[in-house]
């Protein structure tokens, strides 16, 4: 007897230590994931999502991919945080008089991660391959507008065919990579502040300084991105202190974190709206489309899905975009529940039932569509919500167009409002709510032809009053995007579309 | 011998089978790879270029039997989502759920074994009831519910582990094997509380069998006859469910694999799935299936040696 409780004593003693050492090893880490001394700082990040298969500036697909690759890419000229263009692999850019030849001038001794030199033909290099393989429709049709692109000594010169306004921006797309180096997809080169250093599907992807950068070398020696496919996996890591940093939190999960971390709140630059299909039945009707509007109370939508935070949108172009946003637009449809029927009686469709499909992984999505729900159930109408898979949404909703109504939220690839407002012209190829309305395709026409930079304003304002006059969809919000950071690290700044830039976070002290 | 060549004939129908089925299934369920490869850039003429390249665009059994005659060459392919080979891939996943497999299954043999023989030996009655209803309890709740509770009990409120700060085998193979210990444990769990179980009742069962009375008559002590006569027959049903347990354990690190966000080949199925990764979800559903396969007839053998009943 006695020697059997011995063994048995034993095995509990061996799984003790076991558990013993587990926990130790553990406490070693703490302390690395905690040493922030300033020189050799190493900030870990949590992702919410993998990264594209292809790692290629110009292949890539996701926002969530190219956010992080921000720091590895650069164009002859980039975004700041303000949405100005600065110059990166340019040293000085200059628009002529009648905007149609833009000269950049290469930087002086810009190296790319691989160690060799940036040339002029590296540029050209750059250009040819962006427009012939990017998988940006908008980027290659600008691109594909070039007249004649020379280089002249380390000057790079572009002649446009008519004056095109947010070229600069297609320039910011245009990633400087080396012409004599094939494995871009699986191991990037550029010419920005982190190089990539190793990539492990669905675990992590390491970024080193670079520590030949031309500009302000950044602070910290490294960047570990975590991959989690979860957002209750990587919270739950976050709050446990693995993770120093993490982005696109919700209110709630910020709500109930609980190791301290600093909050910091800006917007996620996305246009979250009901996409309703223009061309379908009763939605093809102006009435129907304004009478949800007029169904749904965004205030309380926010206070509901949000606590508040966020902000409202009048139409496709979130507030970042400043000068081109049209602030008038947010309260074109007050909640008004009578219009709503009265509107509804006029077009006919009294009893209206409708389904709004929304990707099931994007929870936001998904809660704002059940808020929906029940507003439009207080004036009659009967929506019922289709939660799919993100495959099932790209191929019925996106390609497909075979959808009544879909929540979901658009983000710009680029800083010009065309990176959002594009899409809704009639024969575009992503107009996945079949929007058909002359006057704005003639809108955005002029808005991308134009050199004056007024006239420019004009013309997008005009066609997101177009959008919101025809009620083209029913606009929500930008929702409110929480980063949270562990206090040892400071410096962390938005930018008006998706980017997140390691370079400006710095050990606190 | 004759048996070893049938067993292997029955492994390859298996996987054959096991193989179509997995095939089949993914022409069922909408949505294909180019999909997710092109995101909201696809348009028409890009999904077209996209599916040759892949090569989707052919008919679907010459596209089963490309894959089958490669297979058998010993080449998986390359990923669609990770634009690399599937080895490659799997070389990186596998070894980190074969370790938490083979963890766990340690950790269940050397907890329930001796667990077992002392609840099987022992005559007092409020042992025996506490076993029983902890047993209930450990063996009603699923590995991922400990999963989430220890996640949440060690890693947010006694800080004692970080969830989600895997160490990879290359970096550190003790660190490696730390993060692994706990979901391992979650996943024993279930598993000891049946083997303890069954090891008890097969305990239980043998005492009251005559040859112990004969022993005891002829003046052997009690230890002796466990360990000589009764732990000989009741560790025949128990050796067999281990090693069955084995299949099971690592079919169970899917799912725990996902509470504890270690980068194995269960994440890798899954969210291969969702991308519509076939040649990954192919590989890994065969390997699993091979694993199960060979699992069950070392269950078989190790019976065959153990009972000399079944050696006819």
């Amino acid at each position: 007897m006695s020697r059997r409780n011995i063994a048995l004593l034993l095995s509990s003693a061996m799984l003790a230590c076991a558990l013993g050492t587990f926990s130790g090893a553990t406490m070693v880490m703490a302390d690395e994931a905690g040493s922030a001394s300033s020189g050799d700082a190493a900030l870990t990040v949590g992702l919410p999502q993998d990264l594209d298969n292809s790692l290629d500036p110009y292949q890539i697909t996701a926002a969530g991919t190219r956010e992080v690759l921000f720091n590895v890419y650069e164009g002859l000229v980039k975004p700041d945080t303000d949405g100005n263009f600065v110059d990166a692999v340019a040293s000085e850019h200059e628009i002529s008089e009648d905007g149609l030849t833009y000269t950049f001038t290469l930087r002086d001794g810009v190296v790319f991660h691989n160690g060799e030199e940036v040339t002029i033909d590296d540029v050209l290099y750059s250009f040819e391959t962006c427009a012939a393989t990017t998988t940006s429709t908008a980027v290659a049709g600008a691109l594909s507008d070039i007249q004649d692109i020379t280089a002249d000594g380390d000057k790079v010169v572009i002649t446009l065919p008519a004056a095109n306004s947010s070229f600069l921006s297609t320039v910011s797309s245009v990633t400087i990579v080396p012409a004599s180096y094939t494995d871009q997809a699986t191991a990037p080169v550029g010419t920005g502040p982190f190089k990539f250093d190793s990539y492990s599907p669905q675990d992590k992807v390491v970024f080193v300084r670079n520590d030949d950068y031309y500009g302000e070398k950044p602070a910290l020696a490294k960047v570990t991105c975590k991959i989690y496919d979860d957002a209750n996996a990587l919270f739950t890591a976050l709050d446990s202190g693995s993770l120093d940093m993490a982005f696109h939190l919700t209110v709630d999960q910020v709500n109930s974190l609980s190791n301290g971390y600093n909050v910091l709140e800006g917007e996620m630059n996305l246009v979250q709206a009901l996409y309703l299909n223009n061309a379908r039945a009763p939605f093809d009707d102006e009435r129907v489309r304004q009478a949800l509007c007029y169904a749904i109370d965004t205030d309380s939508l926010l206070e509901l899905t949000e606590d508040g935070h966020g902000a409202k949108l009048g139409s496709s172009v979130y507030p970042s975009f400043r000068k081109y946003f049209d602030e008038s637009l947010v309260d074109a449809y007050p909640y008004d529940p009578e219009k709503a029927a009265s509107l509804l009686q006029e077009a006919g469709a009294e009893g209206l039932s409708f389904t709004i499909k929304v990707p099931g992984n994007y929870t936001p999505h998904v809660d704002t569509a059940n808020v929906i729900v029940e507003m439009l159930s207080a004036v009659g109408i009967n929506a019922v919500i289709e939660k799919v898979e993100w495959n099932t949404w790209l191929t019925e909703v996106y390609q497909g167009r075979d959808f009544d109504a879909t929540v979901i939220g658009f983000d710009a690839a680029y800083l010009s409002p065309d990176a959002l407002l594009q899409r809704w012209v009639s024969d575009d190829s992503s107009n996945m709510i079949s929007y058909n309305n002359a006057d704005y395709d003639a809108a955005i026409e002029k808005a991308q032809s134009t050199t004056d930079d007024e006239e420019q304003v004009a013309a997008y304002k005009e066609a997101q009053k177009i959008l919101s006059d025809t009620a083209a969809n029913v606009y929500l919000q930008d929702m409110a995007d929480f980063v949270v950071l562990n206090p040892e690290y400071t410096g962390y700044e938005y930018y008006p579309l998706y980017a997140v830039d390691f370079s400006r976070i710095r050990p606190a002290q | 011998m004759k048996l070893v060549l049938k067993k292997i004939i029955s492994l390859i129908i298996t996987l054959f089978i096991v193989s179509l089925l997995a095939f089949l299934a993914f022409q069922i369920i909408p949505g294909d790879p180019t999909t997710k490869l092109l995101g909201t850039n696809a348009t028409p003429e890009k999904v077209a270029q996209l599916r040759s390249q892949l090569g989707l665009d052919r008919p679907v059994l010459i596209r089963y039997m490309d894959w089958l005659v490669s297979f058998v060459k010993g080449e998986f392919g390359t990923s669609y989502t990770y634009n690399r080979a599937v080895s490659t891939l799997l070389a990186d996943k596998l070894p980190v759920t074969v370790l938490l497999t083979v963890l766990s299954f340690l950790i269940t043999a050397a907890v329930s074994v001796p667990i077992g023989i002392w609840a099987g030996s022992t005559r007092n009655k409020w042992v025996d009831h506490v076993f029983v209803i902890l047993d209930q309890v450990l063996m009603a709740i699923p590995p991922f519910f400990f999963g989430m509770v220890s996640c949440f009990v060690f890693g947010i409120v006694l800080r004692w582990f970080m969830p989600g700060s895997f160490i990879s085998l290359s970096e550190s193979f003790s660190g490696c094997v730390s993060y692994l210990i706990l979901p391992a444990v979650c996943l024993a769990l279930p598993r000891i509380a049946m083997t303890v179980r069954m090891l008890r009742s097969s305990i239980q069962e043998e005492l009251t069998q005559n040859y112990v009375y004969t022993a005891r008559s002829r003046g052997l002590s009690r230890s002796g006859i466990m360990r000589r006569h009764i732990l000989k027959n009741a560790m025949i049903p128990v050796v067999t469910f281990l090693a069955v347990s084995a299949a099971e354990i690592m079919t169970g690190t899917i799912i725990i694999e996902q509470v504890f966000t270690i980068p194995g080949t269960g994440r890798l199925l899954v969210s291969s799935i969702g991308n519509r990764d076939f040649p990954v979800v192919q590989a890994i559903i065969v390997i699993l299936a091979a694993w199960i396969v060979i699992v069950n007839f070392t269950a078989d053998m190790l019976n065959h040696w153990m009972d000399p009943r079944l050696r006819q």
